[in-house]
């Protein structure tokens, strides 16, 4: 039976990201990856790198993580496409614009800069915004990449670093020892899932599949200069229960534009809800009229891994299960890209316990304990 | 005698019989239709909107597939530079 230091089940941003750091430390690493690899939510996303504050440890973590972006920026490969093109939190009225200083200062607490954008400001930074909203926040330091990319770059590195693959699918993975579909056993000191939604392995993690579509346009160079997110964002990510949709726009270095956003519990099929893509594009287009001339190439959907606390699952697998190799680093909903460098630091610092950079207890796997039975509607 | 009429193409008034596409227009002015991503001038090639080779900018609107629209008096054509 072939033995390593780690077993990483899962080939998306986060898993990558984590076999990346193990390989660093010198360790034995495995990587168990049964579908094309960083070919779930990690090709589905948008890859917007984003300091995010609907609870002060998201904002922890996403700051943490956007430093370890600028780190990493300058070691991307060119296909990764990173973009420090910030974004504007755009406010369409008064309700939305009181959020504005609130956030500013918020942010500053945690070391993030951040504009405040008057009316005009706003209308001069994007043009094709519609006349008549309030105002937004530039988060200058925030950025997109193109989300496989980076994940193939986190595996080269660490295959370069003595890293082995294995094209197959993860049957069990408990007590140091992951079964594979081909019929091989792997063993290893700890086993990391880093398995999105796809919780199969580990039923008693409380997780659901979040469904969210996106379109693609033709190349329009220069139509949208930042990410643009509406402020009534949070308050759509937030909703535990309804579906919801809210205008989010990120310009690709093709001039491609990506469109969302859409959020869904219980559609687990993959299909294009024309039903939701329509709401979402007069959600973008209410912003944005003149997106309303451009051609879209493609529409697709993907899963987001939902926790009941909007908080991802870091570290070892204690209280969810009673086997201490288990690891955990999933749940990240709709910030798997940007937390992905961060998490893996985190989960590295615990397996070696060291002292992590940033307060680990918010993301504990331990917590969801006493959530199991949380309802989902 | 068909009746004719005049749109600009690049800048360039261009008279055309009425019924014509703006594909055939540009065939007819000889101008690239857009320039591919690494530059290279393109062409309409299939002629019945399936292939997207055809694409230019239509009275400022980008992407428009040339072989399905007919030119209009007054349209302006340009190629994607």
């Amino acid at each position: 039976m072939k033995s390593f230091d780690i077993l990483v089940v899962g080939a998306g941003i986060v898993g990558s990201a984590v076999a990346r750091e193990c390989a660093l430390l010198g360790w034995q690493v495995g990587v168990v990856s049964g579908g094309t690899l960083a070919g779930s939510a990690t090709a589905a996303g948008m890859g917007h790198v984003v300091v995010m504050d609907d609870s002060p440890a998201q904002l922890a973590l996403t700051a943490y993580s956007q430093s370890l972006w600028h780190q990493l920026a300058a070691h991307l490969p060119k296909s990764a496409e990173y973009e420090g093109c910030g974004t504007i939190w755009v406010a369409a009225d008064d309700e939305d614009m009181v959020q504005v200083p609130a956030k500013h200062a918020l942010y500053a607490r945690f070391g993030i800069e951040t504009n405040i954008l008057s009316a005009a400001q706003l209308a001069h930074a994007e043009p094709n915004l519609r006349r008549g909203l309030i105002g937004g926040l530039l988060v200058p330091a925030d950025g997109i990449v193109y989300p496989p990319a980076v994940a193939s770059y986190f595996l080269a590195e660490a295959t370069r670093l003595g890293a082995e693959i294995f094209p197959a699918r993860a049957v069990s993975a408990a007590h140091g020892e992951v079964r594979l579909n081909t019929g091989a056993v792997l063993a290893a000191d700890r086993i990391v899932l880093a398995v999105g939604a796809d919780c199969k392995l580990l039923p008693a993690l409380p997780i659901q599949r979040r469904k969210g579509h996106l379109a693609i346009t033709d190349r329009y160079p220069g139509f949208v200069r930042h990410q643009l997110v509406e402020l009534g964002y949070l308050k759509s990510a937030h909703t535990l229960t309804e579906d919801s949709v809210a205008f989010n726009i990120q310009p690709r270095q093709t001039g491609q534009l990506l469109i969302g956003s859409s959020r869904q519990y219980g559609s687990t099929g993959p299909e294009i809800e024309p039903e939701m893509l329509r709401r979402m594009l007069d959600r973008a287009i209410e912003y944005m009229p003149s997106l309303d001339n451009l051609s879209s190439l493609r529409t697709w959907t993907g899963f987001r891994a939902a926790t009941p606390d909007k908080l991802p699952c870091i570290g070892s697998a204690s209280g969810l299960s009673d086997d201490a190799t288990l690891w955990l680093a999933t749940g990240f909903e709709g910030l798997g890209i940007t937390n992905a460098p961060g998490a893996a630091r985190l989960l590295v610092a615990a397996m070696t316990a060291q002292t992590p950079a940033i307060d680990v207890t918010p993301y504990l796997p331990a917590r969801m304990k006493a959530q199991v039975s949380m309802p989902y509607a | 005698m068909p009746e004719t009429l005049a749109l600009k193409i690049n800048g360039q008034l261009v008279e055309v019989p009425s019924g014509t596409s703006v594909a055939a227009a540009l065939l007819i002015a000889s101008q690239p239709f857009r320039l591919s991503v690494i530059g290279e001038p393109r062409a309409a090639l299939c002629g019945m909107g399936i292939c997207f080779e055809c694409r230019a900018v239509v009275n400022g609107r980008a992407h428009r597939r040339t072989c399905q629209l007919f030119c209009e008096a007054g349209m302006t054509v340009e190629t994607n530079l």
